[in-house]
C-alpha cells in the first residue's frame, strides 16, 4: 500500500473542503426536493448565441484561440467595458480572457502574492478566495461584512484590518451569498484607503450586470486612481447565462496581466474557442437579452424577500445577484440545523451561511434562479415549516 | 405596466398580493390595473392552459384555411363575424399571405369537423375554398410545452 498523504503538497492538504457539498450530498438521496441552492441562473444561453457557437462547430473552427483569447473577443470586451463602466482598456495588453472568471481570480493572485503576503477578503463571501490566497503561501485576512451594514464592506473594518503586509483587497460585490452591492459612495470610502495603504485590488464583478433598483453597479477601477490598482474579473456565465462555457475575463494594468497571461499560457493554454466565439456575439448584439433576465430576476427576488419577511425569517434587501440571505433567528437554530431541519422535514435545500464564513452563522443563503412557480412552491413549505418550530 | 400583461399571461391566477409584490407596486394599484385593462378590452379574459390529450375528452382541432371574396364596403369583416358567430369556431383571424382567413375550429371528432366545414363553412356566401388541417400532436402552446414535463437539469457543481 503506498501512504499518498505523504507525497502530497501540504498547502493543498491544508485546503478545506467547501461546506457547499455535504448538503447536496443528503439532498440527492431524496424524492421530491425543491431546491433553492443552485448558484447558476436557470435560464438556457440565449439562443442566438448558442447558434453562433453552432455555427462555428459547423464551419470546424475547433482550433485553439491565441493565449489570450481571440482578438475580436477581447476588443468586444474593452469596448464594452467603455460602454458600460466608461473605463478603458487596451485590447492588446490589458486583457486576458480566461476559463471562467475563477481562472482569473487564481491567476492574478498567484501573480501577485508572496509568501506571508495578507490578502484582504471580505465574507461571507464566494469559498474560493481564501483556498486560493493559501495556495499561493499568502495569508487570508478575513473581514466580516454585517447584516446591519447591509452587509457592505465598510472603510473602518477594512482599516481594522490592515497590516504592513497588506498587499491585495478583495472586493466580491454584488456579493454571492448576501446579494449586498457597494454603491458608489461606499466604493469611493474604500478606494480612499486603498490609495491611504498603497494597496491593490481584485475586484470580483462577475454578478455585475445582475444589479436592482434605480443605481446600476459602478465598476471599481472607474473610480478614480483606481484603474492603475485595480484587476477586475467577469464573464459571461451570470450575465449571458453561459455557465457550461466556462468564458470569463480580467482586465487590468498591463503589468499585472503580463504575468497572469505567462501563467495561463503554460497552465492552461487558452479558453475555449467555440466559447469565445459565443461570446462576441453576446457582447455584440445581448444586452437585450441582458435585460430581460434581470427584470425576471428582479421579480423573483421582489418575490422572495417579501415571503421570507413575513414568515420573519428577515433579509435586508439584496440589491444584486440572485441570492437572498436571510437571518434564521427567528428559527432558534443555528444555520447547519436550519438547513438541515428544512431539508427531512419539508425536503427544501437551502445552503447554511456558515458555507460562506464563519461569520454567516445565523443566515441561510437562498438562490432564486428558479422560476416563479418553484419559488411559490418552496416559500409554501417553508412557511409550513416555520410554523411548526 | 406592460409587466403585469406578461404575468397574467403567464399565471392568471397570481394573486394581487404576489403581483404587486413582484412589480413593486400595492395589491390596490394591481387591482385598479386590471379593472382598467378590462374595461378597455385589454384583457378580454382568462382561460386554463389544457391539454386535452391528457383530459381523457374526445376531441379535435382543425385550422381551416379560407379564400373568400371580400365585401365592397365591408371588405373581410362581414363575412368573419358570420364566421365568428359559429360556436364551434375558437378563433378567426385575416392573415396575409396565400389565404385569406385562418379559422382554428374544435369538435368532439375529425368527422364533426368536416361536417361543419362542408355544411357550415364551405356554403357560406363568398367563401371561395377551404383546406382542413387538423391538429395531430401539439407539442407547444400558449407558450408552454405540452410534451416535456419541466425539469431542472442544473447539477450543483458542487456535488458529483
Amino acid at each position: 500500500m503506498i501512504e499518498y498523504q505523504k507525497y502530497l503538497n501540504q498547502e493543498v492538504q491544508q485546503v478545506k473542503p467547501s461546506g457547499i457539498r455535504r448538503f447536496f450530498d443528503i439532498a440527492s438521496e431524496m424524492d421530491n426536493v425543491i431546491s433553492l441552492s443552485i448558484g447558476e441562473p436557470d435560464f438556457s444561453t440565449p439562443y442566438h448565441v448558442r447558434q453562433e457557437g453552432i455555427r462555428t462547430l459547423e464551419k470546424g473552427k475547433t482550433w485553439y484561440s491565441p493565449n489570450r483569447g481571440f482578438m475580436e473577443l477581447r476588443e468586444e470586451i474593452c469596448s464594452w467595458m467603455q460602454r458600460r463602466y466608461g473605463v478603458e482598456y487596451a485590447p492588446k495588453t490589458d486583457v486576458l480572457v480566461t476559463v471562467g472568471g475563477s481562472e482569473a481570480l487564481d491567476m492574478c493572485i498567484r501573480s501577485l502574492i508572496n509568501p506571508g503576503d495578507e490578502v484582504l477578503i471580505p465574507e461571507p463571501s464566494f469559498v474560493c478566495y481564501v483556498p486560493m490566497t493559501q495556495m499561493a503561501k499568502g495569508v487570508p485576512v478575513v473581514m466580516e461584512t454585517k447584516a446591519e451594514n447591509q452587509f457592505r464592506l465598510t472603510a473602518e473594518e477594512l482599516r481594522s484590518k490592515i497590516t504592513p503586509k497588506s498587499k491585495l483587497l478583495i472586493l466580491p460585490f454584488p456579493n454571492n451569498p448576501t446579494g449586498a452591492v457597494m454603491r458608489r459612495e461606499h466604493l469611493e470610502a474604500i478606494a480612499e484607503v486603498v490609495k491611504e495603504h498603497d494597496l491593490l485590488v481584485l475586484s470580483d464583478e462577475i454578478y455585475g450586470e445582475l444589479t436592482y433598483g434605480n443605481e446600476r453597479h459602478v465598476c471599481f477601477s472607474s473610480l478614480p486612481g483606481m484603474k492603475e490598482r485595480t484587476i477586475v474579473v467577469n464573464g459571461f456565465s451570470k450575465m449571458f447565462a453561459m455557465t457550461g462555457w466556462r468564458l470569463g475575463f480580467a482586465v487590468g494594468p498591463k503589468e499585472i496581466i503580463a504575468p497572469m497571461t505567462k501563467l495561463h499560457q503554460y497552465a492552461i493554454m487558452s479558453a475555449p474557442t467555440t466559447a469565445q466565439y459565443a461570446a462576441v456575439e453576446a457582447l455584440r448584439n445581448g444586452d437585450e437579452d441582458i435585460e430581460y433576465m434581470r427584470s425576471q430576476y428582479d421579480m423573483r427576488r421582489r418575490l422572495i424577500v417579501d415571503g421570507l419577511n413575513r414568515l420573519g425569517l428577515t433579509c435586508f434587501e439584496p440589491e444584486g445577484a440572485f441570492y437572498v440571505f436571510p437571518s434564521l433567528k427567528k428559527s432558534g437554530l443555528s444555520s447547519e440545523e436550519f438547513c438541515e431541519k428544512l431539508l427531512y422535514d419539508e425536503h427544501v435545500a437551502v445552503v447554511p451561511g456558515t458555507a460562506f464564513g464563519e461569520c454567516g452563522e445565523g443566515f441561510a443563503r437562498i438562490s432564486y434562479s428558479y422560476s416563479i412557480k418553484h419559488i411559490t412552491e418552496a416559500l409554501r413549505r417553508i412557511e409550513r415549516f416555520m410554523g411548526r418550530l | 405596466m406592460e409587466r403585469l400583461l406578461q404575468l397574467l399571461k403567464e399565471n392568471a391566477r397570481a394573486t394581487s398580493d404576489q403581483l404587486a409584490v413582484m412589480l413593486n407596486t400595492t395589491p390596490e394599484e394591481v387591482e385598479k390595473a386590471i379593472a382598467d385593462y378590462e374595461a378597455r378590452g385589454v384583457i378580454k379574459g382568462y382561460q386554463a392552459l389544457i391539454n386535452w390529450e391528457k383530459a381523457d375528452e374526445n376531441r379535435a382541432t382543425a385550422l381551416i384555411e379560407l379564400k373568400v371574396s371580400p365585401k365592397r364596403d365591408r371588405g373581410f369583416d362581414e363575412i368573419a363575424s358570420r364566421i365568428m358567430a359559429f360556436n364551434e369556431v375558437e378563433s378567426v383571424s385575416l392573415m396575409s399571405g396565400g389565404f385569406d382567413l385562418a379559422v382554428i375550429v374544435s369538435g368532439k371528432s375529425m368527422q364533426d369537423i368536416a361536417m361543419f366545414v362542408a355544411r357550415r363553412l364551405s356554403p357560406l356566401d363568398g367563401v371561395l375554398a377551404t383546406a382542413t388541417h387538423f391538429f395531430l400532436t401539439r407539442y407547444k402552446d400558449g407558450g408552454v410545452s405540452f410534451v416535456d414535463e419541466e425539469t431542472d437539469e442544473r447539477r450543483d457543481s458542487w456535488s458529483d
